[in-house]
């Protein structure tokens, strides 16, 4: 099997990747590539394996058998590999993560400045470049305990894109926020689709998913049962299995 | 039955309770064997009486102490949170010099010693403490990582050497190490194996407090740090460790402080700290207990300096948690 082929289009590339927690099948034989500037939307029932998947994109945890390339680079045992492919894919977590002993700038400038060595100034315009992109560059100089759930997910999505990354990865970005809270992240997401960065989110917010996802993944029991664009999803999932997660996700 | 008339009668039964305490010291005092002689001293007249009644003046001296401690509770508590807490302070620290008075120690002797006590013997304790301390944060630093780490030798390592220094007595290890050490032909000075031996078993005990505290931050902080490509050791330094010193200051604070005033063990071996000077310089003129008060006097301030260093080491590591 010769992956160089299929990694001419793919910004990432899974082929026949499992992963298991002890007994546990967390991942079972995915395969998937996912082209630049794509954005692609997992969904599926808690357990499924969404979250293990895009945590196995930038290695926050290792696959067991298989391939997985990003940008063409494998990732491997080599864990400066690793953190090279790190810097290329932003993360922003269901917990969102910030730094609390940080202020906000701080959190944004952390990874510019160690990471990619910028001088402080520069780390520093261009943390406030994304923090008024995702609109709160007034509370610059708090702290993310001083800020609401949905202002610190804004915050950790400004803080990945200080990377400039060109894949962002979601993972159920909006599950601990109040429900008022929901909207203002998720028109954040939406107005980076347009940006034309590679996407791949776990989440239920299936509005988000047909307004800005290319493809819809449906994962179940660690596979892949379904993908498709999210209107041929939506309204006529092939597989029993979607069609009773979808009819659940609705009530 | 008592709960129900407490309920009926709650002025009645609050009454009864502080009677019942009042008694309950009064008989604690008696039992404890205090003297009626104060009142004698106080009112001469009653000398008398108290000499032909000597079990009755007892009990009436108790009674009298437990009422000067009741009329004292109730003072305090006209006060403010803060007066309170100066009035007691002020209040016990005069019992103790009363206490300390009553060994009718000799202050000129004080005041001649404590010139080279504190030359002499406050500058080498502050100074082996103070390069114990360091010494033994950078021991607990790569002690608590190492116990972290997934490699078994160096977890090995780590907790062959927290369970063995942790298990010997202070002291044992002060001697091992100096009278050990030229025994396989490195001969340590005396000032160097107290600094050794106090470094080793501080470096044991707080390893495992930052130990706890590394692992009291969430895993979604070094999991949102590696995502942004920083490498584990920036992620310790920059994410972990500053979060967990939240953590890690309050205990390190309390051994810092035990610390100090078991480096008086050092004494064992002859230098001339704090101790070892409360112990010879009274010699000369058999005034030990003039020195040994002295030392602890000098203990206790510096205790408090360390006490007063660690709320604003902590006061600065908080200051994020502002809401």
């Amino acid at each position: 099997m010769n992956p160089v082929p299929a990694m001419q289009n793919s910004e990432i590339l899974l082929r026949g990747v499992h992963k298991w927690f002890g007994q546990f099948h967390a991942l079972n034989d995915i395969n998937l590539s996912i082209a630049p500037r794509e954005k692609v939307v997992i969904c599926g029932p808690s357990g499924s394996g969404k979250s293990t998947l895009i945590r196995c994109v930038n290695r926050l945890e290792a696959h067991q058998e298989g391939h997985i390339f990003v940008g063409g680079v494998e990732l491997d045992h080599d864990e400066r590999k690793a953190d090279l492919t790190r810097r290329g894919v932003g993360m922003v977590f269901q917990q969102f993560n910030l730094f609390p002993h940080l202020t906000i700038l701080e959190n944004c400038i952390l990874a510019p400045m160690w990471v990619k060595k910028l001088p402080r100034k520069d780390a520093v315009d261009i943390a406030m470049t994304f923090l008024e992109r995702v609109k709160i560059p007034e509370q610059a100089h708090k702290y993310p305990g001083q800020l609401s759930g949905g202002q610190q997910q804004r915050v950790a999505i400004a803080r990945a894109l200080c990377m400039n990354p060109k894949v962002m990865l979601f993972d159920e970005p909006t599950s601990a926020l109040d429900p008022e809270m929901v909207k203002e992240v998720l028109d954040t997401m939406v107005e980076l689709a347009g940006g034309g960065m590679t996407m791949v989110c776990v989440t239920h917010e299936m509005g988000f998913a047909r307004q800005v996802a290319d493809r819809v993944i449906f994962m179940d029991r660690g596979q892949i049962v379904e993908e498709g664009t999210p209107d041929d999803f939506f309204a006529r999932p092939k597989t029993d299995r979607a069609a009773l997660f979808l009819s659940q996700l609705l009530h | 039955m008592i709960s129900r008339l407490i309920l009926t009668y709650p002025e009645g039964a609050r009454r009864t309770g502080i009677a019942f305490v009042l008694c309950l010291i009064t008989l604690g005092l008696y039992a404890l064997g205090i003297s009626s002689a104060w009142i004698g001293y106080l009112v001469p007249a009653t000398s008398g009486w108290l000499a032909d009644n000597p079990a009755l003046g007892r009990f009436f001296a108790a009674g009298m102490i437990a009422l000067i401690l009741a009329a004292n509770w109730m003072a305090l508590r006209q006060l403010t949170r803060r007066q309170q807490i100066v009035g007691v302070w002020i209040e016990l620290f005069a019992l103790l010099m009363l206490f300390f008075y009553s060994f009718n120690l000799s202050l000129p002797f004080i005041a001649k010693k404590i010139g080279f006590m504190v030359s002499q013997g406050v500058v080498t304790t502050l100074y082996i403490s103070a390069i114990s301390i360091a010494i033994a944060t950078l021991i607990a630093l790569t002690g608590a990582i190492a116990k972290l780490s997934k490699n078994g030798v160096i977890y090995g390592l780590a907790t062959f050497y927290t369970s063995l220094f942790r298990g010997l007595p202070l002291l044992m290890q002060i001697y091992i190490i100096y009278l050990g050490l030229p025994q396989v032909g490195y001969v340590i000075g005396a000032i160097p194996a107290g600094i050794l031996a106090l470094s080793l078993c501080y470096g044991a005990y707080m390893t495992e407090i930052f130990r706890a505290g590394i692992e009291s931050i969430p895993r979604g902080q070094s999991e949102g740090a590696t995502a942004l490509g920083l490498s584990s050791s920036q992620t310790m330094g920059l994410v972990i460790l500053p979060q967990a010193m939240r953590v890690i200051i309050p205990p390190t604070g309390n051994q810092f402080i035990a610390m100090l005033k078991d480096s008086s063990l050092v004494s064992v071996v002859g230098v001339w700290e704090i101790m070892y000077l409360a112990r010879t310089q009274g010699q000369t003129e058999f005034r030990h207990i003039e020195m040994l008060i002295t030392a602890s006097m000098i203990y206790w301030i510096l205790s408090i300096g360390l006490e007063f260093l660690q709320s604003r080491i902590e006061e600065r590591f908080g200051r994020f948690n502002v809401r």
